[in-house]
């Protein structure tokens, strides 16, 4: 039974449904890529799964519980992190006071967590006293991801986080989220970036117009020919 | 020279420099009450001054009733003693409009404008119930020792020919004003809340994806903003005077120095509060002495040598507003706009 | 139709005033309400059309009534001897220094420092050069007979001149302040005008060798004929007794019936001219705008400029009734000038009365203004009534009634947040087209 999935989703924003019977799910310590043209619904899949559409059909479920009814600030309590794509850190605030944010419903000692973060990022210990706004567009994304480590999150969905970032920071920061799943939190990332993204994907899922198109390993969709001719630029 | 030169600095000493500290203290507190609704309900609060006005008045009535029965605090100002509960009643002022009226229009999410328009409704309502409460006369409450400093003694201590005084409420209203400072930055750089609050008015999506709940960051800021709206009303009463209807005036000072100072930043009231204040009373002072003073020999100007007469003081505010609206909109520490 | 239902109420209302009260007090009203639904009207035009809120309704007004000075008091030679063409010279200065400081921000190709500094060097020096002109002529005018007039006096032509004069004052302002300010945060425009305004009564206050200042300016001509004049007509003593009146009164509902006339005749123009802009294109323009700026934006269309013009004419609108205020009154009183009365009263016209809807600001002129007048008689009446059971002379009861008036800003206050909460659309709703 797979950790957390979206099960026959169908839904949209107003009277139109952009979602169609689309389903995307992730394991613990897999990473997960939705991927598709421009306007496809993969931002819109993974906000329904995080709670910020109203599903007309279709359900969430999240290690085995029906959370389809929840806020997306209940499910943020279950284990859930969401890194939007954009407006994504406190802009006024320090990175330091960024990840104090994080951790917001924890009440417990944030420290191991915040060295756990540090780690990872070492670029933000250096600049943990600059305000986030002043960063360049790589380290704000850095800053953003570890935001949604701070509370220790099973689950942790990115909504294309390499967006406007240079390939070699796109290159690190892939990176960076092989190692978040490798400590056991299951990832679930939309992407613009096909190739690259598919390239460290456990599966994949290639959506077209709110429905599943593909879905496989992330090497096998790499191989298959027709996702490649299609999206893949051959 | 010298002692002409002492003179000079003597004047403006009285007539600017003491005034505008206590007049820059008490348009910084009102202006971070205003900044403040502004950073977290993302509205202008015309109904602030009437908000001052009414905290002044129950601390008013207050002090009445511990003066009745013999309560006195010796030099400082009974207002003092009655002040907490003027601040207590005012929180559940704000409070109880914010549950009344405002929440309504969070909930249907109504555009900044309408929240503006509300603000006159109870800024009306205020008006006349203060008017109601307490006559629209001027009322008196001040007691206590009224000059920490008086001009005579000044003179006697220095030999000056020009008098330095500072009275006791201006003393009050720049150390309440510097401890209640200190207190907010405190709350908003160290503590927890404080942080969620400046977290929920930078960005409100992100704040609520963090688990921040808005409706208590709402309660808090009106807590604020009722208790620094019942402490500025109440020194600038002491200061000078109560009338009713004053605090309506003090509306557009308030607010240019939040715009000033770059509204939403409360750094920025408190620096907007104080370029208002120095700048009403520079311009509007009369520099006919001083200028006698710092020029060689008796000559002393034929006319008082003032950029704008007093009454103009409200025009001042307007045009650096208008100044800063050309230039910088943000204002000096880059508030919020659009 | 529930418009006219409405509109009947309104007549029946003033009627009972009349019957119960008096004619005259009832024709006062009326004048009131038609000047007020004039400036509702003004105010609707930048509300409705373009969602602006102007809180600066007092300031533009009051420029009515300086129009009303301006034009219609006879000039006054001694004053023009003493120092007007050197008045004129000063003002003129200050003008000039104005353009110049415009022209050198926009045009000089230097840095942004550079242009600040050398910009307000401009500023400093023209404003000191201005002064230097203007002080003494000032203080040479002001002492002309300061008891009688003490100023420039005006140009001597009819006083219904003035009304369109004050148009063009309030124009001329909201223009400079528009360029300000629009654009920006819909609150800074706000609190722009809220000042604007301050400034434009702190002015008339001030320059007496303009306006008298707090001296007033009374006995301004009149566009009707003075009750006086009727008295002692014998043709009007026979109207009078064949209609059953005394002469005293007659002459003085008559006076007020040809206001009455006057300003029905400027309203409906007004309300004519302004609906078929909004019928038009420009007007179609105006409100697609107003419902989706930044769509507008996007499909080219200059906002700001838009917003600009329908502030002006809004704005020139509520000059118009500030004239014909002044002209009713026959006398410019600067200090009557209060936020609280004019601007934020207009506001609750036009709200209640239905915003977006130019016959809802008529209505809300009419109905607003009625209560407001008849709110202190009956707040009073209610006030003696609720404290009939106490002591005569208790301190509490000689408060009530002392502050019973009072009870109106509270009244308007409740009103106009039950009405944006309850009903927002007012009584008469915009018209969906």
């Amino acid at each position: 039974m797979t950790y957390l999935a979206g099960e026959g989703m169908s839904g949209g924003y107003g009277g139109v449904d952009i979602l169609h019977q689309c389903s995307i799910g992730v394991d613990k310590g897999e990473v997960a890529v939705v991927v598709g043209p421009n306007g496809a619904g993969k931002s819109t899949a993974m906000k329904a799964v995080f709670g910020m559409l109203e599903l007309r059909q279709g359900r969430v479920t999240m290690d085995g519980q029906d959370i389809s009814h929840l806020k997306p600030e209940q499910r943020v309590q279950l284990g859930m992190g969401f890194v939007p794509q954009s407006a994504n850190v406190f802009t006024s605030m320090t990175v330091e006071e960024n990840l104090e944010m994080g951790a917001f419903i924890r009440r417990d000692d944030i420290s191991d967590t915040l060295s756990g973060v540090y780690e990872l990022f070492p670029v933000l210990r250096e600049k943990r006293r600059q305000l986030a706004g002043e960063l360049s567009g790589g380290q704000r994304q850095q800053v953003a991801v570890g935001r949604a480590l701070m509370t220790q999150p099973k689950v942790l969905m990115l909504d294309e986080p390499t967006a406007g970032v240079s390939p070699m920071v796109m290159d690190e920061l892939f990176d960076r989220i092989i190692e978040i799943a490798r400590t056991g939190i299951a990832i679930l990332m939309v992407e613009q970036n096909a190739r690259q993204a598919l390239s460290i994907a456990d599966r994949g899922y290639v959506l077209v117009q709110g429905r599943n198109r593909y879905t496989d390993t992330g090497a096998a969709l790499l191989a298959n020919i027709e996702v490649r001719k299609a999206f893949l630029g051959g | 020279m010298l002692i002409d030169l002492l003179n000079a600095l003597a004047l403006i000493g009285n007539f600017v420099l003491v005034p505008g500290i206590a007049y820059g203290s008490q348009l910084a507190l009102g202006a971070l009450g205003v900044t403040m609704v502004y950073a977290v309900l993302r509205f202008s609060n015309f109904a602030h001054g009437e908000t001052m006005s009414f905290g002044a008045m129950v601390t008013i009535l207050v002090t009445w009733v511990l003066q009745a029965r013999g309560f006195g605090l010796g030099p400082l100002p009974t207002a003092l003693l009655a002040l907490p509960i003027g601040m207590i009643v005012t929180i559940g002022l704000c409070l109880g409009t914010d549950r009344l009226v405002y929440r309504y229009y969070r909930e249907k999410k109504a555009v900044p404008v309408t929240y503006l328009i509300v603000s006159v409704g109870v800024l009306f309502f205020l008006s006349g119930l203060i008017r109601f409460i307490i006559g629209p006369k001027d009322q008196v409450f001040a007691d206590g020792q009224r000059f920490i400093m008086k001009a005579r003694a000044f003179k006697e201590m220095t030999g000056l020919d020009q008098g330095l005084a500072i009275k006791t409420s201006q003393g009050i209203t720049v150390i309440t004003a510097v401890m209640i400072v200190a207190l907010l930055f405190w709350f908003l750089n160290r503590t927890r809340t404080g942080k969620s609050m400046r977290a929920y008015s930078d960005n409100e999506d992100l704040a609520l994806l963090s688990g921040i709940n808005p409706e208590r960051v709402v309660m808090i800021t009106w807590i604020i903003t009722g208790a620094l709206a019942a402490i500025a009303g109440t020194l600038y009463g002491l200061d000078k005077g109560y009338k009713p209807f004053t605090y309506l005036g003090l509306v557009l000072p308030i607010f240019a120095s939040a715009i000033v100072g770059g509204v939403g930043n409360p750094l920025g009231a408190i620096a907007g509060g104080f370029v208002i204040a120095f700048s009403e009373l520079l311009v509007t002072f009369a520099y006919k002495r001083v200028v006698g003073y710092l020029t060689p020999g008796d000559w002393v100007p034929d006319g008082l040598v003032q950029l704008l007469s007093t009454d103009y003081k409200l025009a001042v505010s307007f045009f650096i507003l208008v100044i800063v609206l050309l230039i910088k909109p943000t204002g000096i520490f880059s508030g919020k706009t659009l | 139709m529930k418009n006219v239902l409405l509109f009947v109420v309104m007549g029946v209302l003033l009627i009972l005033v009349g019957t119960m009260q008096s004619w005259n007090v009832a024709l006062a009203i009326l004048n009131m309400c038609l000047i007020s639904a004039v400036m509702a009207l003004g105010v609707n035009i930048q509300w409705g059309y373009a969602g602006l809120f102007n809180a600066g309704v007092m300031g533009f007004t009051a420029l009515g009534g300086l129009a009303a000075i301006v034009v219609s008091v006879a000039p006054v030679p001694a004053a023009w001897d003493a120092g007007g063409a050197r008045a004129i010279l000063g003002l003129l200065a200050g003008l000039a220094t104005i353009v110049g400081g415009i022209w050198l921000w926009k045009k000089l190709p230097v840095s942004r420092t550079a242009r600040i500094w050398l910009t307000a060097l401009l500023a400093a020096s023209g404003y000191g050069l201005m002064r230097l002109i203007l002080d003494p002529a000032v203080d040479a005018i002001e002492a002309v007979e300061p008891a009688m007039t003490g100023f420039l006096g005006g140009f001597g032509l009819p006083i219904m001149f003035s009304w369109i004069v004050g148009g063009i004052f309030a124009a001329i302002v909201a223009w400079a302040i528009g360029k300000v300010a629009l654009g920006l945060r819909s609150d800074y425009l706000a609190i722009a005008t809220l000042g604007i305004s301050e400034i434009i009564i702190y002015f008339l206050k001030n320059e007496d060798w303009l306006t008298r200042g707090v001296k007033n300016v009374n006995g301004l001509p009149r566009p009707v004929p003075y009750e006086i004049d009727l008295q002692g007509a014998l043709w009007f003593h026979d109207v009078a007794a064949w209609v059953g009146i005394p002469v005293v009164e007659a002459s003085s509902l008559i006076v007020k019936l040809n206001y009455v006339v006057l300003f029905l005749v400027v309203l409906i123009a007004i309300f004519w001219l302004s609906e078929r802009a909004l019928r038009s294109p420009w007007g179609r323009m105006m409100r697609a705008i107003r419902d989706n700026e930044i769509a507008a934006g996007a499909m080219g269309k200059n906002v700001t400029g838009r917003h600009l013009q329908v502030f002006v004419l809004g704005s020139a609108v509520i000059g118009i009734a500030g004239a014909m205020l002044a002209t009713l009154d026959g006398q410019f009183t600067p200090a009557s000038y209060q936020p609280l009365r004019f601007t934020f009263l207009v506001w609750v016209m036009v709200i209640v009365g239905g915003s977006g809807n130019n016959l809802g600001s008529i209505l809300g002129g009419f109905v607003i203004w009625f209560f407001w007048i008849e709110a202190e008689p009956i707040g009073l009446a209610l006030m003696n009534f609720v404290t009939s059971g106490m002591a005569i002379d208790s301190p509490l009861r000689l408060h009530l009634l002392e502050n019973a008036a009072h009870t109106r800003l509270m009244t308007m206050g409740l009103i106009l947040l039950l009405v944006l909460r309850f009903s927002p659309r007012g009584l008469i709703p915009e018209v969906k087209r």
